[in-house]
């Protein structure tokens, strides 16, 4: 159930966003959905991208530094209170966010959104028993 | 105007000859008093009763900060502690500082050279001195203080810091000698200039600035902003503080040095050799009439040169110029000792920091700064912000915590710190000294 989601450490300089976009490219690698957190010295990039293993290979023999992280790929109903009706469910069980983000592609006619949680294995248990779909990871690398 | 007619004014033969004698009973005390000098001094199978010249003199080993660590707190007194009237330490550093301790007779010593240095600045019995040096266990406070008061000055100890007060203070009580460190001056100007004060209305003439190092340009700044005439001031906790060494207001160009109570050599600090008048090098002192801690041949890691052209204030004493470097990579940042390494160690007991780190100082508005970058690595990269913020906030109050000075930390991407022949660059002093 669980979403492999590759961070990189970036200092805000010009430009070094596109230098990680273009080892990406290079490496044949499709970027499925990207986040960027940033303060005024650095920022912390998220991607879920095809193909992990040559996206690690590829950032690393550049020198950057680069976390794996466990990830939730939920569908989120296109509607208005969509996103709300998940969070609400959350926050009533004290399952915290630490982050979350838009995936670009819809599954089907739902939104696809990415959550970082606290605790990862008690958020599903509780979004599943709750009739909401998680996206296993093999679907979401290739959606 | 000279304080000390005599012996600031001695023909150099004269000088000499009185160097010499108080040089050996010098010689004679710590060798019979200190262990240290005792066994260095054996080491190098020499007897005080060998050393009958300066040529001689040049053959006795140096003493370095390391030798005084050594023998932290009292190891090199070379007098019993009931013959012990103060003790002050360098500010600053890890583990252990350096202990220096005077007897009265030092205490008034330290104080008639401070007197000779005020007035050497242009100070009278009858100005008011604002002395803005920190009181406590730096040697600043204290030494300008007491060296006011053996003037006949009414000293005002104001100490450092509470910069609103002081411009009051000076307002109100009309002080006209300044002393302080250079870069506090330049922020006593500003802070009065938002107070709607002008040093303009004030009654400063001159100001005795050092314990930190600052160049021509800062001090044609610091006297077009303070209206005041402004002299440099050397000294170290080592020899004996502030008072080793004074520039002239008449000249304003080299630091006299009191040889008749410390004897200056410049040397090469890689080889050790004595290098002639004019070049440059290691500044080294032996004093020769301490009685609580006395140095022989003390590297001060300072860099300068000698100069022994006559001046046109008429001290026929040696001037040293202005210091325009280290040997070592010690940085003084807020007048406030720090070493890479030390910066290294706080590192280094945070788990997961690679020893991949660069201090970048500079002076804002006149003030040091302190800024840390530290690589990340896979260790201590995290996907959350907050974690990593967390991290440089971690890092940031480690480094207050143990050396005191307040840092700036910043995380920075892995190999960006550049590294030349291998070894890393460890200190960028963007400072314009």
């Amino acid at each position: 159930m669980r979403v492999k989601q590759i961070s990189v450490f970036l200092e805000n300089k010009a430009g070094r966003l596109s230098e990680v976009t273009a080892i990406l490219a290079e490496a044949q690698i499709n970027i499925r959905a990207l986040s960027v957190a940033d303060t005024s010295d650095f920022g912390v990039l998220r991607l879920i991208v095809n193909d992990n293993q040559k996206a690690l290979e590829a950032l690393k023999n550049n020198g950057f530094s680069v976390g794996v992280t466990d990830v939730v790929a939920v569908e989120v109903a296109d509607r208005p209170g969509g996103l709300h009706q998940i969070l609400d469910l959350l926050h009533k069980a004290k399952i915290n966010v630490e982050y979350m983000y838009a995936f670009v592609q819809q599954n089907g006619n739902h939104a696809v959104m990415i959550f970082r949680f606290d605790h990862i294995d008690e958020a599903v248990k509780l979004l599943e028993q709750n009739g909401l779909t998680v996206i296993d990871g093999a679907k979401v690398y290739t959606m | 105007m000279i304080y000390d007619i005599e012996f600031e004014t001695l023909p150099r033969e004269a000088l000499a000859a009185i160097q010499l004698r108080r040089l050996k009973a010098t010689l004679d005390r710590v060798y019979a008093t200190v262990p240290f000098y005792r066994s260095r001094f054996e080491a190098a199978g020499i007897t005080p009763n060998d050393i009958r010249s300066f040529e001689d003199f040049q053959n006795l080993p140096f003493t370095t900060k390391q030798d005084l660590r050594d023998n932290y707190p009292f190891g090199m007194f070379a007098v019993p502690m009931d013959n012990v009237v103060r003790i002050h330490a360098s500010s600053g550093t890890t583990g252990k500082p350096t202990v220096v301790g005077y007897t009265a007779r030092d205490i008034n010593t330290w104080a008639e050279l401070m007197a000779r240095s005020l007035t050497a600045g242009g100070a009278t019995r009858k100005d008011i001195i604002h002395n803005a040096y920190g009181y406590g266990l730096f040697t600043g406070g204290l030494g300008a203080h007491y060296g006011a008061e053996k003037l006949g000055a009414s000293v005002i100890p104001v100490s450092g810091g509470n910069t609103k007060r002081q411009v009051v203070i000076m307002r109100d009580f009309g002080p006209t000698i300044l002393t302080s460190t250079p870069s506090y001056a330049l922020h006593l100007a500003e802070v009065a200039e938002e107070m709607g004060v002008s040093f303009g209305t004030l009654k400063f003439r001159y100001g005795i600035f050092g314990a930190e190092p600052w160049s021509e340009q800062m001090r044609q700044e610091i006297e077009r902003k303070l209206h005041l005439t402004a002299v440099d001031i050397y000294g170290l906790s080592e020899v004996i503080g502030p008072g080793v060494a004074i520039e002239c207001h008449e000249a304003q160009s080299g630091l006299h040095i009191f040889e008749d109570h410390f004897i200056p050599e410049i040397i090469n600090p890689i080889t050790g050799k004595v290098l002639p008048y004019g070049e440059t090098g290691e500044l080294v002192f032996t004093s020769i009439t301490k009685e609580a801690f006395p140095v022989i041949r003390y590297r001060t890691r300072d860099i300068t040169s000698l100069n022994p052209e006559p001046c046109i204030c008429g001290r026929t004493l040696l001037r040293m110029n202005k210091i325009s470097g280290r040997t070592d990579d010690m940085l003084i940042i807020r007048g406030v000792n720090v070493f890479p390494s030390q910066i290294e160690s706080v590192l280094m007991e945070i788990e997961g920091i690679e020893p991949h780190y660069q201090l970048i100082v500079d002076r804002e508005d006149n003030l040091d700064t302190l800024a840390v970058h530290v690589e990340i690595s896979e260790r201590n990269f995290s996907d959350e912000v907050k974690v990593l913020q967390q991290l440089e906030k971690k890092i940031s109050y480690s480094i207050k915590e143990y050396l005191g000075v307040s840092a700036r930390v910043k995380l920075v991407e892995p190999k960006t710190i550049a590294r030349s022949e291998g070894k890393a660059v460890r200190v960028i002093d963007n400072r314009k000294i």
